[in-house]
């Protein structure tokens, strides 16, 4: 893909983030920055592509250390905001008003 | 032999970046969050799929064997980090997500190194991920080490540091231009190595109370870093994932310096001015009303409103359900309870709401600053457990103090304020408390958890 459109797809991703991100309840920050570490796991996928088409052993090797630690962090950062997020909803008492 | 094809790859990129969006939107409410999150998952979990039907992919097995490891790594830290340890934990994960994406664009940079494909915006993207990449990293891994208190808390001062810092940059966005001129991948290692370096500097004078924004700043690194590696492999996914993590961690980043009264750069370079980030902790000997367990029972029993205000102390103390219990107790008796929660009580954005959550404290209860403060002029006590300079009135008064402008929960509009305190040293701003000696205010001595114990039985019976 070219790079104007890239960039394209970038200004148009800051803003969406920005107002998604701005409605995120105070209470939840925590989740949110560690859900939000969670999402820049998926640098995982360049890092499968990459050593995918590793054509020498170093290029294996750094590759394969990449993909570890991606995989740390997307899967950790998602199952860490789960057990966080379950205590939020599990009590959910009456007359609340948020 | 790709089974899929271009078009179906990019639908199913698209695909996940709406899971993404829709994971941060969950979080608008403490209801739809799990929900979100899982969104989020199943849409990472998509993406890697299509990742492995579309590549045309050499070494699978060997990639395949790497994500279990990096699973069996990942899994057993998530489901047993303590809820107070949340900071160290995030700050890691942030760290290998930024390390990762600095390698993946290094790799990228010795494949292409050979063609003359490459698109000049395409280095400047390389560039940018493995320097910044690094720097998120290195400053990761010390937070961590700060955090986890295998290094000090304090602020630490190199001999030197300003100009090493500053060095050390011009050098790196030196060779950041040389990379971005050359496409040489040795200098880009280079670039990595300087990185690191600056990742340590930057985060070492950061003092301990100060770590919030570090984590947040960091966060939005990583988030960038990611959004570059896309623009370097030319992915959609990775380019929309990482801006919509950047747009996160700069929000965090200037909510939390805000809610401090300081600036981002003040946090960051505060210490290499030499500015004051560490007080006094010289203990007052001035007089104060210490009470019993049994007084602040009676104080407590008999009101109408009580507003509890936690500090890191209580989490430390681990009393966060005894706090719960004695919650329960006054709500029985009738007696409005609320929890004022200062936007940087604990050591990461929000961190103090997950810390009452995990000890079943309803989140309807948990009231953030603005919200709290117009009630403690209505509120008969406000019972304040291991927190200080968030509701110390020097923020407002003494304009020389470190903490000045930094906004505080308005306790001393209530009727009568308890502190329970381990004893009288100042808190981490290192300045005195005027709050502690005025006349509607009683101390309570001792373990945040013990006293606490001691005012439930108390409360009892009553």
């Amino acid at each position: 893909m070219d790079g104007v459109a890239l960039l394209s797809i970038f200004v148009l991703s800051v803003f969406v983030g920005f107002e998604v991100v701005s409605k995120v309840s105070t209470i939840l920050h925590t989740p949110l920055m560690s859900g939000a570490n969670a999402i820049h796991g998926i640098i995982l996928v360049g890092a499968v592509l990459v050593t995918g088409h590793a054509d020498d052993s170093i290029t294996l090797v750094v590759g394969l250390l990449a993909v570890v630690l991606a995989t740390v962090n997307l899967v950790g950062g998602f199952v860490v905001t789960d057990r966080m997020l379950e205590m939020f909803g599990s009590r959910p008492t009456p007359g609340g008003d948020r | 032999m790709s089974l899929l094809s271009a078009d179906a790859t990019e639908l199913g990129y698209l695909l996940a970046a709406v899971c993404f969006i829709l994971a941060l939107k969950g979080l608008s409410s403490p209801r739809s969050a799990r929900r979100g999150n899982l969104i989020g998952a199943a849409g990472a979990a998509l993406a890697l799929a299509v990742a492995f039907l579309s590549g045309d992919l050499d070494h699978l097995v060997p990639i395949v064997v790497a994500i279990a490891v990096g699973t069996a790594l990942a899994v057993p830290a998530a489901r047993m980090v303590k809820m107070t340890q949340m900071p160290q934990l995030v700050a890691l994960f942030n760290g290998v997500g930024g390390g990762a994406a600095a390698l993946v664009a290094l790799l990228e940079l010795g494949e292409t190194a050979g063609g003359t494909s490459a698109w000049e915006g395409d280095l400047a993207a390389v560039a940018f991920t493995v320097l910044v990449g690094a720097v998120s990293f290195a400053g990761s891994v010390v937070t961590f080490l700060k955090l986890q208190e295998i290094m000090t808390t304090r602020p630490v001062v190199l001999p030197g540091a300003k100009p090493l810092m500053i060095g050390g940059l011009v050098v790196s966005l030196g060779v950041a231009v040389a990379v971005f001129g050359s496409g040489q991948p040795v200098l880009a290692s280079l670039l990595g190595l300087l990185g690191l370096v600056v990742g340590v500097m930057l985060v070492l004078p950061v003092g301990g109370a100060d770590v919030p924004i570090v984590i947040s700043l960091l966060n939005a690194f990583t988030g960038l870093t990611v959004a570059a590696g896309g623009f370097v492999l030319g992915n959609t996914l990775l380019l929309v994932a990482g801006t919509l993590v950047g747009a996160s961690g700069t929000i965090l980043t200037r909510l939390m310096a805000a809610a401090m009264g300081r600036s981002v750069a003040g946090v960051m370079f505060g210490a290499l001015r030499g500015g004051s980030t560490a007080g006094s902790t010289a203990v007052s000997s001035r007089p104060v009303r210490s009470v019993s367990p049994e007084d602040v029972a009676i104080l407590l029993g008999y009101a109408r409103k009580v507003i509890v205000v936690p500090g890191y102390g209580l989490a430390v103390a681990q009393a966060q359900h005894t706090i719960r219990e004695l919650e329960e107790m006054l709500r029985g008796r009738g007696i409005e309870v609320l929890y004022g929660i200062h936007p940087v009580a604990g050591r990461m954005p929000g961190h103090m709401n997950v810390l009452l959550a995990e000890a079943n404290v309803p989140y309807q209860a948990l009231k953030e600053m603005d919200e709290v403060n117009p009630e403690f002029r209505t509120t008969d006590v406000v019972l304040v457990v291991g927190a200080n300079d968030v509701v110390n009135p020097a923020a407002k008064t003494s304009p020389g103090a470190p903490i000045y402008g930094m906004p505080i929960l308005e306790v001393s509009d209530a009727q009568q304020v308890v502190f329970l305190k381990r004893s009288m040293r100042p808190g981490f701003a290192g300045i005195e408390n005027e709050l502690l000696f005025d006349p509607k205010t009683s101390l309570l001595f001792g373990d945040a958890k013990e006293s606490l114990a001691k005012v439930l039985a108390a409360v009892k019976g009553l």
